[in-house]
């Protein structure tokens, strides 16, 4: 079995519920996304790579519900999010153009078992693999290995189209260490003074930028459906076991 | 528990009473999966009823597609919210599949190549309610949907209808599957918005 979940079911996992959030701040994370802060006093706490349902309803009722990875990885009752806008899109522009600090939404979480690091799970390496707005849950996992000083060999490779389109870049840089190591792939254009390749990446830059096989790494990968489907793919491609790979589905192309 | 969004008025409105609680209506088909795209070929791929007497039933491909093809037209509601309304699938129906399976057992684990495994209801299978899907939108059903052939129970949240299948299995009690133990209902029914426990 390849999918087998690596704590027993029933394991100290938060129930999801219905909880009510008020935001607490709302700032821009890049030219397209917003990080949203949440006040959720009743909230349990969630595993790092979790998400909840953010559920909005109209004056007549209608509703629409969305999902977002929750980007913090703590204990209390701060949620943060980082939503970045689908243009066009329903849900998404409300949250990063109409909502401010004040504003109440309903939250149903914490949601995903299968795609969270458990500090001290195994002793195997970590390779974390990000496309745009995927990097939240992985933040969320890279953050938590950070403050709980797990010794577990951290790797991150980003891509993102200009370095303004990095989420979470201040934070993530703090974070490098002899336990975490960052790599940023820039697929249009790249920080000044920047010696490496600019453009889409391949097989190879992939090769190059992560935790060889031969080092057994438990790998995660998250960002729009294609780049999730295209990485996956290479990752086996590369000697890892299709069973080493989680995987998070955000949707588009 | 349920409030205004302040300044919230929708825009992807549709009173359709298809349309499930929480659900969005979709025109493209959206994609989960917990890990990689596990890449079966026809050739290679089998299917597996196995009872409590030991006894397995095994169809290779041509088997299947001989037991006879029907064209369905059904609503597929996921989890994660969006729903497609009148999608053409092509399949076998599970009332061939179990025609000479004999069980006393209630429960189905349905096995997908990749390790996935999903439950049901044995009477949530039977009577036009369930089949395995070759074909959707008038395509072979591609890899990243679950082919060469996913279960397909349209009235249960699309989780339960498995990619990639390869074995059914009867049990006598409910037991959770991969996706209900990491959360997903045991049951999920869109229309009682069963989708976490
Ligand atoms: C488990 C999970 C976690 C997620 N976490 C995050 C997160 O942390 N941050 C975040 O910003 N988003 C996240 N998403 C995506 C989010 O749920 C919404 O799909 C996204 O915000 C678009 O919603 P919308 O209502 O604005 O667009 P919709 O009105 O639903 O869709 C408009 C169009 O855009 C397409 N589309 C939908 N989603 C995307 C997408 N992600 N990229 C490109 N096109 C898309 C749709 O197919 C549709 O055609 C997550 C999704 C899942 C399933």
């Amino acid at each position: 079995m390849s999918a087998q979940p690596l704590a027993p079911p029933g394991a100290a996992r938060p129930r999801a519920a219905w909880h009510a959030a008020t935001v607490t701040d709302v700032r821009r994370e890049t030219p397209t996304a917003v990080r949203l802060t949440l006040d959720v006093p009743t909230w349990p706490g969630s595993e790092a790579g979790a998400h909840l349902d953010v559920r909005l309803t109209a004056p007549d009722g209608y509703q629409a519900t969305r999902s977002y990875s929750i980007a913090s990885a703590t204990p209390g009752g701060v949620v943060v999010l980082a939503v970045d806008e689908v243009p066009d899109g329903e849900v998404s522009p409300f949250l990063t153009r109409e909502l401010r600090s004040g504003d109440q939404l309903e939250v149903h979480g914490p949601l995903g078992a299968f795609f969270v690091w458990r500090p001290g799970q195994d002793d195997r390496p970590v390779q974390l693999v990000a496309g745009g707005s995927g990097v939240v849950p992985l933040y969320a996992m890279a953050a938590a290995h950070g403050a709980t000083g797990d010794g577990t060999f951290f790797r991150l490779l980003y891509s993102v189209r200009r370095p303004e389109d990095a989420f979470f870049s201040d934070e993530l840089a703090a974070l490098t260490g002899p336990s975490f190591e960052l790599d940023v792939v820039y697929t249009r254009a790249a920080p000044e003074g920047w010696a490496g390749p600019v453009g889409r990446l391949d097989k190879g830059a992939l090769a190059a930028a992560t935790i060889p096989a031969s080092h057994r790494p438990r790998l995660y990968v998250c960002g729009s459906t294609r780049f999730v489907e295209t990485i996956a793919t290479w990752l086996q491609e590369l000697g890892h076991a299709a069973a080493d790979i989680r995987t998070e589905r955000f949707g588009g192309l | 528990m349920s409030f205004v969004t302040r300044g919230f008025s929708g825009r992807r409105r549709d009173d359709n009473p298809r349309l499930p609680p929480g659900q969005t209506l979709v025109n493209d088909w959206p994609v989960l999966s917990a890990g990689p795209t596990p890449r079966v070929g026809t050739a290679e791929w089998e299917l597996t009823i196995s009872d409590e007497t030991g006894a397995d039933h095994r169809w290779n491909w041509d088997q299947l597609l001989a037991l006879g093809v029907e064209d369905v037209t059904v609503d597929i509601h996921c989890v994660t919210h969006w729903t497609r309304l009148d999608m053409a699938w092509r399949g076998v129906s599970l009332d061939r599949l179990f025609e000479n399976v004999e069980s006393g057992h209630d429960f189905v684990m349905a096995h997908s190549y990749g390790g996935y495994t999903t439950n049901l209801p044995l009477e949530d299978l039977l009577d036009g309610k369930a089949w395995i899907a070759t074909e959707a939108d008038g395509e072979p059903l591609d890899p990243e949907h679950g082919g060469p052939a996913r279960l397909l129970v349209p009235h249960l949240y699309f989780w339960k209808s498995a990619k990639w299948i390869r074995g059914l299995t009867m049990m006598p009690d409910d037991e959770p599957g991969f996706w209900e133990q990491n959360g997903y209902h045991f049951y999920g029914d869109p229309w009682k918005e069963e989708r976490y426990w």
